[in-house]
């Protein structure tokens, strides 16, 4: 029966306007949220159990405020929640020497995280996670499944490919066909109780480092039309102007 | 940060014209890079031969390269490539590859980079709602998103080193599943149009299929639309739980630009709306905005690529 861990990440709910504070982006007032990709590996994760038994662990790396979303993958059925505590931020290396160990520690046999956080959108997580444990991965999986094996489906340069993963294996969720279940009445109350196994996991340096975060360049202001008829003419645009066709 | 190494964008065992662009960023990043090419039969690298800007050309030959699989392509490209920074394409396989090898040779990975200044590199995030830049105090690995940097110039001459290499492949195949249509995928098109819910009814998609067919296009969709719909697959989603694309021209046809549809497209290079509220975000971020609808746009356009291409 698989040990199976899954990666949740806090984030700014992805309505959220986000604002600038000098030189750094102001989070202060934005409602924190589970990672949209990451729902859709914890649900991966529940179906995995449901088919072939074993236990989940959600884990996250972050501070204290992280634990609404541990306990929101309580509520919807996870069996352990495993906050590594965290406080400085980390360049990729760092972050993934520390989640390495934390999986390691909880002996896991597959890893599922979103195909990227809506924060970073980067995506380096899961196929960096694999590398240092030297796992087979598989990335952006729109299905699974977990009958004889674990199968995954993903899109390819051409169309989607089927493939066979190889446990110990970390892969990584797009929304795909997955339909993430809610919270039950009787989940969110076990959430409430549950407690937090909090770790800590010491981190190498960082040797990329952020120097600054600002606004997006506004966009000088396009041409406007009014009617289709002036189609015909931003066509002609594309080509003569813009260069595009 | 002198050494650079770039990884070149593969497709069915051809380079992709992109990879010219990802040797200019390396070429900004520091010296003129070692090109690599994993492919499965070295005539491959041939292409980059007259290439400018690039120090030594490197077919990397290994029946690894045949599928993707993260784990065998990372170990095969790891044994051929000198050490240094790292510089790969933002496409989706680009970026796991990229990680991987980040994570193989213990060095930080930055994705998305679309500006070089020096040793910092910027790149979207927040889904493009603000940008950050960061110092790469020693190599690193750094995706490029395309249609950013201008792409190196013929003029040089390159003699292809052939060296087979082996890699660990981890993953099998099962089974290819071929597209339902012969259309580009939005990820991989230079041009994108998309139909969002002002389309009135999935059915009305097939004008966009024949503008599509007629510049080139992908075709994609809003997340309301694919959210409406069942006959909108998620596959054609553009928007924050959807695809990124970058593509050189973006035609948004009754898409009104939530913040979400934003975060997906806003850095293609062109974008031409067509809607029919005049207040419609997404005309804050057109090059060239129509205010009309669709059945009133859409033939006018239609009409004039097709006497432009014809």
């Amino acid at each position: 029966m698989p040990n199976i861990v899954v990666l949740v990440k806090q984030v700014p709910d992805t309505n959220a306007k986000i604002a600038i504070n000098g030189q750094t982006v102001d989070l202060s007032a934005v409602k924190m949220v589970m990672s949209p990709y990451d729902e859709f590996a914890l649900e991966t994760a529940l179906l995995h159990k449901e088919a072939a038994g074993g236990e989940v662990t959600a884990l996250t790396v972050g501070g204290p405020s992280a634990e609404k979303i541990l306990k929101d993958a309580k509520a919807m059925g996870v069996d352990n929640i495993v906050r590594i505590e965290s406080s400085d931020s980390m360049d990729t290396n760092a972050l993934q020497t520390v989640l390495k160990e934390a999986i390691s520690g909880l002996g896991a046999e597959v890893v599922y995280c979103g195909k990227s956080a809506a924060d970073t959108g980067a995506g380096s997580t899961g196929p960096g996670v694999a590398e240092r444990l030297g796992w087979s991965s598989a990335s952006n999986v729109i299905s699974a499944s977990f009958d004889g094996g674990l199968s995954v489906t993903s899109p390819g340069k051409g169309g989607n490919v089927r493939l066979s993963v190889p446990l110990p294996a970390v892969v990584s969720c797009d929304k795909g066909s997955f339909k993430v279940r809610k919270a039950n009445i009787k989940g969110i109350m076990q959430a409430k109780k549950a407690a937090v196994d909090v770790r800590a996991i010491e981190a190498p340096p960082s040797t990329a480092t952020v120097v600054n975060q600002s606004l997006p360049p506004a966009k000088p202001a396009g041409k406007s039309y009014q009617g289709g008829e002036a189609a015909a003419e931003v066509a002609q645009l594309l080509r003569d102007e813009a260069n595009v066709l | 940060m002198s050494e650079t190494i770039v990884i070149a964008e593969m497709n069915n065992n051809t380079i992709h014209p992109s990879t010219a662009e990802l040797v200019a960023a390396a070429c900004a990043l520091g010296a003129e890079p070692t090109l690599v090419v994993p492919c499965t039969d070295a005539g491959a690298a041939d292409s980059a031969a007259s290439w400018a800007g690039i120090s030594s050309l490197i077919a990397a030959k290994s029946t690894a390269f045949e599928n993707y699989d993260a784990a065998g392509w990372a170990s095969a490209l790891d044994a051929v490539m000198p050490q240094g920074t790292i510089v790969t394409g933002a496409s989706p396989q680009s970026k796991d590859l990229a990680a991987r090898i980040a994570a193989r040779r213990n060095l930080p990975v930055v994705q998305d980079v679309v500006k070089i200044d020096g040793n910092q590199v910027t790149s979207p995030v927040y889904s493009g709602k603000a940008m950050q830049t960061v110092a790469l105090g020693s190599a690193s690995v750094v995706s490029v998103r395309f249609n950013v940097f201008a792409p190196v110039q013929e003029g040089g001459q390159n003699s292809v080193s052939v060296v087979d290499t082996t890699g660990d492949v981890a993953t099998s195949v099962q089974e290819f599943m071929a597209r339902a249509s012969e259309r580009l995928d939005v990820s991989e098109a230079n041009i994108v149009i998309s139909g969002g819910r002002g389309m009135g009814s999935p059915d009305n998609f097939s004008h966009l299929e024949a503008v599509a067919d007629t510049i080139g296009a992908a075709v994609g969709a809003s997340r309301a639309a694919v959210d409406t719909w069942e006959a909108i697959p998620h596959s054609m989603q553009v928007g924050q739980t959807g695809k990124t694309v970058n593509p050189n021209l973006y035609i948004a046809v009754g898409i009104s630009g939530a913040i979400q549809h934003l975060a997906g497209m806003r850095s293609s290079r062109y974008i031409v709306a067509i809607n029919k509220d005049a207040d419609a975000p997404i005309f804050k971020h057109a090059d060239y905005g129509i205010v009309a609808t669709w059945e009133e746009a859409l033939p006018v356009l239609q009409a004039q690529f097709q006497s432009m291409m014809g």
